[in-house]
């Protein structure tokens, strides 16, 4: 039987939105695909692109950062700081080689069970179709 | 007292570094007092040959400058590390990658291309390009290969201590071959001849609320000489770059490009300087962010400028 390619995602769920909203997803029974890996932060805004670059070059294929709502950050401006950096961050892996679908910026509140199952499972999807990412063995060494 | 033996060497680099030797001016008279020079191949006459034949760990400390972008440059990196007691990155690209290592943004054969047939005063029918070998009448004559991707140099051989810089201030060197001379050092892979703190701390600039509303090229505006340059709008690499060099281009009138290298603890200094710059964005809506964000103009070119080889992500794919 062919073996189906099983993204790697590193997600960091900001602690009172998303991971909460994880947990919402799990305790729902709801199914949804086990390619994420979470990494619990307090706010989507301590997301420093070092962490999102690192899971890439160590050998991610994806990296899924999910905090609150606009305008609902329990921090009041962390997610918003985000968007920000998440923007030029965006232009930078762009540059790099890295497809945009490998890096994604979410909103899901602590009662979106089924929305951060659906955004795991659209994101594992496109990342089965794009391939591994391997940027150590594919990228780095070869060259 | 014998005098300890020290050695240079220049790889994949501008020369920059070596004239930042010579900053130190008279100072050299007095230094070659209590150092023996044993290999230097910019300034003397020495051969490969004259290393090769030297016994392991002869020399006391080597300064290397230069990427590595070759197998010359590998290979005579690996021979002083086997004759050196301690090696020294000594500059940006010994340290990171520096300039050459944007090389890593490209590949080889694009390189190739460009510099043996598209570059305007290029005349080249045949579209000849290097060989690492080639027969002639004399025999088969050979050139070291060149990489692909640039390496700095820890990434081929252990370095004991970094000096970052493009080049690292005169002043600063002086202190540094002191440190050596004296036997003043701190633990293995320390860095040397820089400060801890940013070059935002040197920088006598006025510094307010850092709040920018469009990025500008130095160019296009004459900058206030008084007033903080990034919150002029100019991208300045200050907050994430390592001080020491007394924010001798600000005091220029130019903004920091980021030689020093990454600020203690960092991983890495384009991914910090992104962070930085994205902080100090005030636009609300998602439209006028997406503007600023494609307003800077090349970002690896401006958060690695002398660093994408020691960088998380070291190349682009290609």
């Amino acid at each position: 039987m062919e073996t189906r390619f099983e993204p790697k995602i590193v997600g960091f769920l900001c602690r009172w939105c998303a991971y909460t909203g994880a947990d919402l997803a799990g305790l729902s029974r709801i199914n949804y695909p086990p390619n994420v890996t979470p990494v619990r932060v307090n706010c989507s805004g301590r997301v420093d692109p070092t962490l999102v670059l690192k899971a890439l070059a160590s050998g991610a294929d994806g990296v899924l950062i999910a905090g609150c709502h606009p305008g609902d950050c329990h921090y009041i401006s962390g997610n918003s700081k985000m968007v920000r950096r998440f923007k030029l961050l965006q232009r930078l892996l762009e540059q790099f080689g890295v497809e945009k679908e490998r890096v994604r910026l979410e909103w899901v509140s602590a009662s979106e069970g089924g929305r951060y199952a659906s955004i795991v499972e659209s994101m594992t999807e496109e990342l089965r179709s794009l391939g591994p990412l391997d940027w150590k063995q594919k990228v780095v060494i070869p060259a | 007292m014998t005098k300890a033996k020290i050695a240079f060497n220049w790889a994949s680099s501008c020369g920059g570094c070596e004239i930042a030797i010579f900053e130190l001016g008279t100072k050299l008279v007095e230094l070659s007092n209590k150092v023996d020079v044993v290999f230097w191949p910019a300034i003397f006459d020495y051969k490969y040959t004259d290393l090769e034949a030297m016994p392991d760990k002869n020399i006391d400390v080597t300064f290397f400058n230069g990427a590595i972008q070759n197998t010359d440059n590998e290979h005579v990196a690996k021979l002083l590390r086997t004759k050196s007691k301690l090696l020294v990155a000594f500059g940006a690209c010994a340290y990171c990658g520096g300039i050459p290592s944007l090389a890593n943004t490209t590949t080889r054969d694009e390189i190739f291309t460009n510099s043996y047939q598209e570059t305007p005063t290029t005349v080249n029918p045949e579209k000849t390009v290097p060989q690492t070998t080639a027969q002639t009448i004399e025999g088969e004559l050979s050139i070291p290969e060149f990489y692909n991707t640039v390496k700095s140099l820890n990434q081929v051989v252990d370095v004991d201590y970094y000096v970052p810089g493009c080049p690292p201030v005169g002043e600063q060197v002086g202190k540094v071959l002191n440190q050596f001379v004296d036997g003043d050092l701190p633990p293995k892979g320390a860095i040397l001849g820089a400060s801890d703190k940013s070059v935002c701390h040197e920088c006598k600039r006025l510094k307010t609320d850092r709040k920018i509303t469009k990025l500008v090229r130095s160019y296009e505006i004459a900058p206030d000489p008084e007033k903080c340059l990034l919150e002029q709008g100019i991208m300045c690499m200050g907050p994430a770059t390592r001080g020491g060099c007394s924010s001798a281009c600000l005091d220029a009138n130019m903004p920091c490009r980021g030689c020093y290298g990454p600020l203690p603890n960092v991983v890495d200094q384009g991914g910090k300087m992104l962070s930085a710059l994205a902080s100090v964005f005030e636009v609300e809506n998602e439209e006028d962010i997406q503007k600023l964000a494609d307003s800077v103009a090349d970002p690896i070119g401006t958060f690695y400028r002398f660093g994408l080889a020691g960088s998380l992500m070291r190349r682009t794919k290609k």
